[in-house]
Formats: structure tokens, C-alpha cells, sequence
């Protein structure tokens, strides 16, 4: 097997009595999808806030590309490579698509103490903002105000903004939330069409898209990971069975 | 075409305040020059605070701290018989620098309503701060014996000042339109959108946050040193709250975020004053509906009743108004 490109090691952390993450150590390699599916308040998002750095776990490791990065503040994890998308969409709504791409962009050329050039003129940021959307197929609404855009848009204006961090692996906290059975099947297309090129840590309730995509699948009960395996291997599994999925999902 | 109404009061202003001098002195009213360089240097400090409360997003209940520190260096320095105008300058941009970068260090480390009560604590510690500075004259503060001298600029002379404003707030709006679209105010306007997301996509907020708030308190104590010019006369009261409430709202007034909008807000806030105070003694009475009123119907501020009809489709393209 090869070096993992993310691990957690005894990962946990609780809010009062309440056990979000628990004893978890899991592995996603590099340029693999790797799901994370579970029933409600099993933790998911909490993960996600903790490998992104918006959370301190109580207690336990996260390693990145080979660094310990659980102490490491939010805003530099991007820089190595790991970058977060949101589950309620979190876009700058007054500016345009291309603008918000453009500010993603610009995260990582250098320092912004510059206080002289339009940055909405510097072809430094706007050909790789372009190019971002243009990946997402949302290329035809760059000039458009982020707020103006329809949900599955902005959906996808999410991603745009996190690929344009240039990341090893992007957190995707439920991508299709929210979205019609028509736009899942567009993000589904498009997560197919970067899968390889980047590793993917998945949090999704949309089970069908899960298993199209997914590599590898970790099942999250309050908290605590009861199987990780290939997606053919977690429908055959007992335990998952029983503690979350549905006959009728397993007969996906 | 639309005609943009915006540009042409904006235009309009600027023309009428680079003239006015030429009607004062025909007119033989030199007041005139006095009232409006008062308008123009409280319009002046209120586009330093539009830097961090329009684009910043960053509710500063404390900026007229810093307009009282660029007042009291002209005073203090005259008073220790430093004479000439470019350690007026020096030291009154230095001194709000490092007051801004260590008080804004320790307030923006909280948002929200505890940013806006921990400015105005410091505010207010510096107002009592000045109180107790004898030699500077307490509580009544203290007349200053002369202005600024700039080679053959002499600021306390009522032209020269009035020009030196103008001149002055032309520049200070031309750099916050240059900083705000470049690549910094990107930083400072993604920030007062979305922090959250400013973070997760890898920019540390913090320090870009600090430096405009930094940049916002030296352009205040500019104004401050051209307001000692005016008065020739200093007082703890230019640290009182009600100074940083008159910016927060002269910035509201005008327009949150547009580059005229504290210029706007500075004309209407004063000259109402002037009107109102000319009629009753209750004035504030008066101009306090009237500032609800352009709060509830006015949220763009007066700038933004005269914008063109934004269709929801037009993005925030770039600030130029």
C-alpha cells in the first residue's frame, strides 16, 4: 500500500457528554476517493473542521503529506496542499464567480500586500480563475454575482473556489446537498472527471453518488469508524448493515 | 445611455469645493473657507475609518482617537518649541501607527459588537488619558501659539489649509480607490464578505485586517493635524465619543463602502447641523429622525439612492463611486 497522503491517528473529540469524533485513525491515499458516509450526528462535518483546522481535537494526531499538522493554524493547511469545500455554501455573495475563484487564486500567489494593481485586471489571477471555473463548467457564468447563481451553481462555484487552491485533497462536506437529482448527477460527472488527478475525502448522503465514486468507503457511527473497505465489501458488510444502511440502499 | 447620477454629484462637489474659495473671497465671506475645511477634514477622517468600516466591514466606535492623536502632536510639539511643519507630520503618522498596530492588534482579535466596545474603551481611555495631561491643559485643553509651516506653506493660514485639504482628501480617496481594488482590498472586502472562507481558502486575514486598520489610523491623524490647524487649539473632547460616533455616521450617511460616500456624509451631516442649529436650539432632535430615516430607507446611504437601479445580476464589478 502506498504512504498515505492523510492519516489521523486516535483522533477525538467530544463536545460536553457528546462524542463526535471517537478513537478514529483513518487513512486516504494519494489521488483516492475516499467516502466517509454515516446516519446523522455521526460526526462527519466535525471531522472535516477538524482536518481543515477550524476544530482542535481533543486528543490524537493528523499527519499530512508526511508533517504533523494537528497543531497547524487553519489558513496554512490550504498551503500544503489541503483544502476544505463547505456544506452550506460559503461563497463571497457580493462578488462575481470569477471574482471569487480569482480570490481562491491569489490565496496562493504570494502575499497580497499589494496595493497598487486592479487585481480584477491581473491576467496572474484571472486565467487560472478561468481555468478553475472552466473545470467546473461554470465558465459561461463568470461574470455573474456570486449571489445571483443557482444553487447547484453555486455548488459548483465551491468547487471551483477549492480547486483553484491548487490542493492534494480536497474536503468535500456534501457537495450534492441540497441539489436536485438532475445537478448530483452533474456533480457526480464532474467528480468522475477529476477523480485520479487529486485525492478526495467524500462526506455525502447522496449513497448513489457515494458508490460511484468512492475507492474506498468509511462508515462513521457516533463518531467511531466500524468499517472502512472497497465499496463492494461495505455493502457486504454485517455490521453496516445493521447499524446504517437501508436494505433498499444496499441495493444500490 | 443612463446618465449616472452618482458621477455627476460627485463631480458637481469636487468643482463647487475647488471654487468655493473664489466665491468666499468675492463674496467677502472667509467663514465659508472655515466651514467647509472643517467639512472637508472631518470628511477627510471619515474616509480613513470608511477604509476598515465600509470595506473592512470592522464597526470602529474609537477613530476619533486617532484624529485626536495627530491634533495633539501639533500641540505638544509646539509646546516643547519644536517649530516647522515636517515633525508635525512625522510624528503625528508615526505616533497613530504604532497606538493603531498595538490597539488594533488587541481589538481585532474580537468581532462584532465586542469589536465595537473594545474601540470605543480604548477611545475612551484616551480621552481620560488627555484629561490628565497637565502640561497639556487637562480638561480645557490648550490653545496652540502656531500651525504647521510647511517651507512657504503656512497651514493655519485659512486658504492654505482649505487647499491643502481639498488636496488632501482628492489624494487619500484616489489611494483607498487604488487599494481597494487591488489585491490587498480584495483581501479586506473578502474578508468583510466571508472570514470564514477567507481562512479555509488559505489567506490569513489578520494581518491584512491590521494594516488597514493602521492605514485608516495615520489617514485620521492627518486630519488631525489639519483640524489643530483650523482650531489652533486642542482638547480632550476631540477624543469623545460622540467625534467617533460623528464619523461612524457620517460614513453611514454617505454610502458604506463607496469612495465618496464619507465626503457625502460630511457635507449632509455638518451642513444640517449648521441649518438645523440656525433654526432651534434642539437641533439634534431634528437631525436624529432624520438620520433613522436614511438608515431605514437609504441602506446604500445617500450614494446609494442615486446608483442606477442594480439588476441582482450585476456583481460588486469594481468600487467607483
Amino acid at each position: 500500500m502506498a504512504e498515505p497522503l492523510l492519516s489521523t491517528r486516535n483522533l477525538a473529540k467530544s463536545f460536553g457528554g457528546l462524542t463526535a469524533t471517537d478513537d478514529l485513525s483513518l487513512d486516504v491515499l494519494p489521488r483516492e476517493v475516499h467516502a466517509v458516509i454515516g446516519p446523522n450526528g455521526a460526526g462527519k462535518t466535525t471531522l472535516i473542521s477538524q482536518l481543515s483546522g477550524e476544530l482542535q481535537p481533543d486528543a490524537g494526531s493528523i499527519f499530512f503529506d508526511g508533517q504533523d499538522i494537528t497543531a497547524l493554524p487553519a489558513w496554512r493547511r490550504p498551503h500544503l496542499g489541503l483544502t476544505r469545500s463547505f456544506q452550506i455554501t460559503s461563497i463571497f455573495r457580493d462578488m462575481s464567480a470569477l471574482q471569487n475563484v480569482a480570490l481562491a487564486v491569489q490565496a496562493h500567489a504570494g502575499h497580497s500586500f499589494r496595493f497598487w494593481r486592479p487585481a480584477a485586471q491581473d491576467p496572474e489571477l484571472l486565467e487560472p480563475a478561468r481555468e478553475a471555473l472552466r473545470q467546473v463548467g461554470l465558465q459561461h457564468r463568470a461574470d455573474v454575482a456570486a449571489a445571483a447563481l443557482a444553487h447547484g451553481e453555486q455548488r459548483q462555484l465551491e468547487i471551483a473556489m477549492a480547486l483553484a487552491t491548487r490542493p492534494k485533497l480536497l474536503l468535500l462536506d456534501e457537495p450534492m446537498a441540497g441539489m436536485g437529482p438532475e445537478e448530483s448527477a452533474k456533480m457526480v460527472e464532474l467528480l468522475q472527471k477529476l477523480k485520479g488527478t487529486l485525492a478526495f475525502l467524500l462526506v455525502e448522503h447522496d449513497m448513489d453518488a457515494v458508490f460511484a465514486v468512492a475507492d474506498r468507503i468509511t462508515v462513521l457511527v457516533y463518531g467511531r469508524a466500524i468499517a472502512t473497505g472497497r465499496p463492494e465489501e461495505i455493502r457486504g458488510n454485517e455490521n453496516v448493515r445493521q447499524a446504517y444502511l437501508g436494505e433498499e440502499s444496499l441495493a444500490v | 445611455m443612463r446618465v449616472d447620477l452618482r458621477l455627476l454629484l460627485i463631480l458637481l462637489v469636487v468643482a463647487c469645493l475647488a471654487l468655493l474659495p473664489v466665491a468666499a473671497l468675492l463674496a467677502e465671506e472667509p467663514y465659508w473657507m472655515r466651514f467647509w475645511s472643517r467639512i472637508m477634514i472631518l470628511g477627510l477622517a471619515a474616509a480613513g475609518l470608511n477604509l476598515i468600516l465600509g470595506f473592512g466591514g470592522l464597526v470602529s466606535f474609537g477613530h476619533a482617537m486617532y484624529v485626536a492623536i495627530g491634533a495633539y502632536t501639533v500641540g505638544a510639539l509646539r509646546h516643547h518649541g519644536v517649530e516647522g511643519g515636517l515633525p508635525d507630520i512625522l510624528v503625528a503618522l508615526g505616533a497613530s501607527a504604532g497606538v493603531g498596530l498595538l490597539i488594533g492588534a488587541i481589538c481585532l482579535r474580537t468581532s462584532g459588537i465586542f469589536f465595537i466596545m473594545i474601540t470605543l474603551a480604548f477611545a475612551q481611555m484616551t480621552y481620560f488619558f488627555f484629561v490628565s495631561l497637565e502640561q497639556y491643559g487637562g480638561d480645557d485643553g490648550m490653545r496652540i501659539a502656531s500651525g504647521t509651516q510647511l517651507g512657504p506653506l503656512h497651514l493655519d493660514d485659512t486658504l492654505t489649509l482649505y487647499y491643502s485639504a481639498f488636496l488632501l482628501l482628492c489624494g487619500v480617496i484616489f489611494l483607498t480607490w487604488r487599494l481597494v481594488n487591488a489585491r490587498f482590498g480584495m483581501v479586506i472586502r473578502g474578508a468583510r464578505s466571508n472570514e470564514q472562507r477567507m481562512a479555509a481558502l488559505g489567506i490569513p486575514v489578520f494581518r491584512y485586517r491590521l494594516t488597514a486598520y493602521v492605514i485608516s489610523a495615520m489617514i485620521c491623524a492627518l486630519a488631525g493635524v489639519l483640524l489643530a490647524n483650523l482650531t489652533l487649539y486642542i482638547s480632550p473632547a476631540y477624543t469623545h465619543w460622540t467625534r467617533s460616533g460623528e464619523l461612524l455616521i457620517m460614513v453611514i450617511l454617505g454610502g458604506l463602502g463607496t469612495l465618496f460616500g464619507p465626503v457625502i456624509g460630511a457635507i449632509v451631516l455638518l451642513q444640517l447641523e449648521d441649518l438645523l442649529a440656525h433654526i432651534t436650539q434642539h437641533w439634534q432632535l431634528f437631525l436624529g429622525p432624520i438620520l433613522i430615516l436614511v438608515v431605514l430607507f437609504a441602506r446604500g446611504g445617500l450614494l446609494g439612492l442615486l446608483a442606477p437601479r442594480q439588476v441582482s445580476q450585476r456583481p460588486a464589478e469594481e468600487i467607483d463611486g
